[in-house]
């Protein structure tokens, strides 16, 4: 069963109503969907993952947004394992930031 | 506000970058994340017994289905469903009976229709005093039922799982089954909640 590896109760467990995952955002999907991807493929084992959220879930106390930690554990796992490296992230986001106001998502 | 409007470009914008990277590399394919989105989306959550709920109340044939050979009925939606396929009972709510559904053992539950348990399914309070005091426990919960209708509690069980169906609230003419479908909740289909216009 693929929600096997997700943890559902306490400050780990990804936002739910009714039981059903809850994105806010559409980048919120995303980033969780290539965690999924990257992870089903064997990229990496499940607990490299959930000790670099845990970390960021901890350094953001009380009042932590679920996704925004979720996706600074995902950069973090990126560079570790090399996949993709920060200041490749960095300087993608710079050119993706350039665009012009108005362009299609 | 926009200070959180621009954490949240700035998010949106990392995450991006990180979508267009991984493809570039080809270890991730768009088209397979939104696929693997929509997995989690559909496992997880209640859907798939909403919309067969919501089907029963439209189309009194397909109920017979549903009530007789629920897999098959649930199939027919178009509904993946896992290798394990224990049998799983659909039971009727009507003016007379209210059906709800336990597992006093530990936690058996139709995942494949109703996606994760919630937390209290769980529980041994829970799973104690809904065999004993039903009436109370539903009380607690938000569903008062009548003196006069026959509570059925329904154990879970390796063997066979359950799913209520709930009835239709009023009001609710003429209203489609995805419509229909917004209003069941994961706590209806154990029995546990009614489902109402306005109460989703």
């Amino acid at each position: 069963m693929p929600e096997a590896v997700l943890d559902w109760e306490g400050a780990l467990s990804p936002p739910r109503r009714n039981g059903e995952l809850v994105f806010d955002a559409l980048w919120e999907s995303r980033v969780f969907g290539l965690t999924m991807t990257l992870y089903e493929a064997g990229r990496f084992a499940w607990p490299e993952f959930r000790d670099r959220l845990i970390a960021e879930i901890a350094a953001c106390g009380e009042d932590f947004h679920y996704w925004a930690c979720w996706l600074r554990a995902f950069e973090r796992l990126m560079a570790d394992t090399g996949l993709c490296t920060r200041d490749a992230v960095d300087a993608r986001v710079t050119v993706l930031a350039a665009r012009p106001a108005g362009h299609d998502h | 506000m926009s200070h959180d409007h621009d954490h949240d470009d700035e998010n949106a914008l990392r995450a991006e970058a990180l979508e267009a990277l991984l493809t570039e590399k080809g270890l991730v394919q768009p088209a397979l994340v939104d696929a693997i989105v929509q997995r989690y989306e559909q496992d997880i959550g209640p859907m798939n017994g909403a919309r067969a709920v919501a089907r029963a109340w439209v189309d009194p044939e397909y109920k017979q289905r549903l009530l007789s050979d629920a897999w098959q009925a649930i199939g027919e939606l178009g509904v993946t469903t896992g290798p394990e396929l224990t049998p799983i009972v659909v039971l009727e709510n009507t003016p007379a009976v209210h059906n709800v559904v336990v597992c006093t053992l530990c936690s058996c539950y139709p995942s494949s229709v109703l996606g994760l348990p919630p937390t209290w399914y769980k529980s041994p309070p829970y799973r104690s005093r809904v065999v004993r005091e039903p009436r109370v426990v539903l009380g607690e919960m938000g569903v008062d039922v009548a003196p006069d209708v026959e509570v059925r509690v329904w154990d879970s069980s390796a063997e066979v799982r359950y799913m209520v169906l709930p009835e239709r609230p009023a009001g609710t003419d003429g209203w489609s089954e995805e419509r229909l479908a917004s209003l069941v909740t994961r706590d209806a289909m154990i029995g546990v909640a009614r489902p109402g216009v306005g109460d989703a």
